[in-house]
């Protein structure tokens, strides 16, 4: 296990279960401050409720998750860990942005409003404040042209541009990445990547994404963890992983995959 | 008997029964606006996480849906006054309308809350959007659109129950027109003006119900 120093992300002895299914089986696992992890792993594997559950979006059955040194699925009630409750999660989660491989754009609003909706009413910024950061923000994703396009009318490229724009509004700590290119024509994946390197490069963030981009993976992320049910079966740097898997799944999975990729 | 159709009696009564006719508006504007207000409260309130809050809403909903809008109308006008409550005519009419209509615009709007897709739920909680925000700022926006026409039907619905207030002598049209009809004895005029009246009404609201359909479909550059 990769022990990390302040760890911005921390699962501790996590099960998610759904009915007598169990989706994640005590999971212990930590992402470094800034550090980029690329989670690969067959469908049903637990990648994307382990996103879903940091964001808030799942409730956990068993652990803790800690999130930049606090605890995020529970609070203290003297020295006692409790569950959350609703103001101690909205406080903690503000750390954290998430993208969806289905953009979850709102349709009823611009691109420029999407971006300002939350920063008006959560951050409690200045009209004029907020639409000059998403403006900023829709720049920077390659959107300058298009903040008063709706949803509607955008392509799903340009979608999920906006959605990574919107996230980023709420300036985050953490950014996660559910299959954002999984949705899209293959011509238009390159577009969202090449935000998501330059995100890498400029921002202050750790960034988590589950992807069945192989190739993106392996030049962008700093670790690979491949999940097999319910658990990390296997990780390491992208060399480690896609180079020489020692784990017998991994091998599996990565022929299965980069034969039809 | 020869059908006879009196031209100046019908001039006669013409701008009384247009001054009821404002009654009767007032009434249906009154009574939709209560109805399209509560009728939401309603359908968050059957959302609520507290089982018991649903539990009471619901029952609260059957309860009015399963009994004559009548007998509500006669209730709170005749009973209330037992315990205190005295409305007058207009506003006891007014409020049962509301209500009862209430009820079955919740119903509308439960349909329209439950369309709006999960994804824009968790959207709004990735963004960190109090419950109040992701209501009036995603979740609304979006639920009321769809179900406007069938909101529509409602208060065409409700307009035309508004002869019920005649029950507890509101001079609305019907009132009206049956005060007119017993002092002349003569009934065809003011009862076919009156269902003209609605009828008019009635087609006016449906297009312009039409009309506010189509703008809603086009804006924002069609759907998601």
């Amino acid at each position: 296990m990769n022990q990390v120093d302040n760890p911005m992300v921390r699962f501790e002895n996590v099960t998610k279960r759904y009915g007598s299914h169990t989706v994640l089986d005590k999971l212990d696992f930590e992402v470094a401050a800034n550090e980029k992890v690329a989670i690969i792993g067959p469908s049903g594997s637990g990648k994307t409720t382990l996103l879903r559950m940091l964001m808030t979006l799942e409730e956990i059955d068993d652990g803790i998750i800690y999130v930049d040194g606090e605890p995020l699925t529970h609070m203290l009630d003297g020295d006692r860990l409790v569950p959350a409750n609703r103001k101690h999660l909205s406080r903690v989660r503000a750390k954290i942005g998430m993208v969806f491989q289905h953009f979850n754009l709102f349709p009823h609003m611009s691109a420029v409003n999407n971006c300002i909706v939350a920063p008006l009413t959560v951050l409690g910024l200045s009209k004029d404040a907020a639409y000059e950061r998403a403006a900023e923000l829709l720049d920077m994703v390659g959107l300058g042209d298009k903040l008063d396009h709706y949803p509607g009318q955008l392509s799903g490229g340009q979608k999920q541009r906006v959605a990574i724009a919107r996230a980023l509004a709420m300036r985050p700590k953490i950014m996660l990445f559910d299959e954002v290119t999984s949705a899209l024509d293959p011509e238009l994946v390159g577009e969202v990547l090449k935000v998501i390197r330059k995100l890498g490069d400029a921002h202050d963030l750790t960034l988590l994404m589950v992807t069945h981009e192989m190739g993106f993976a392996k030049e962008f992320a700093d670790r690979v963890c491949f999940f097999d049910q319910g658990k990390i079966a296997e990780q390491g740097t992208p060399e480690e992983i896609f180079s020489a898997p020692t784990n017998e799944r991994t091998i599996q999975f990565l022929s299965a995959v980069l034969e039809t990729g | 008997m020869m059908f006879e159709w009196d031209w100046n009696y019908t001039w006669e009564i013409l701008p009384i029964l247009g001054e009821a006719s404002l009654v009767t508006l007032q009434a249906t504007l009154l009574g939709f606006v209560l109805a399209a207000v509560l009728g939401l409260a309603f359908a968050l309130l059957r959302m609520s996480r507290l089982v018991y809050i649903r539990w009471i809403t619901t029952a609260i909903i059957e309860f009015i849906r399963s009994t004559p809008l009548l007998i509500q109308i006669f209730f709170l006008y005749y009973v209330m006054p037992e315990f205190g409550l005295t409305l007058d005519a207009m506003t006891a009419g007014i409020l049962a309308l509301g209500v009862h209509y209430a009820c079955y615009c919740s119903e509308v709007y439960r349909a329209g809350l439950d369309n709006v897709p999960k994804g824009q739920w968790e959207a709004a909680i990735a963004l960190n959007l109090s419950p109040y925000a992701t209501l009036r700022n995603v979740i609304i926006p979006q639920a009321i659109p769809p179900v406007v026409p069938a909101l529509s039907n409602y208060l065409v619905a409700l307009f035309k129950e508004t002869p019920l207030l005649s029950a507890i002598a509101v001079l609305e049209l019907m009132q009206t027109a049956k005060i007119l009809a017993s002092e002349s004895f003569q009934y065809t005029e003011p009862i076919t003006l009156v269902g003209l009246y609605f009828l008019v009404f009635s087609l006016i609201s449906a297009a312009l119900s039409r009309q506010l359909e189509a703008w809603l479909n086009t804006r924002h550059g069609g759907s998601r």
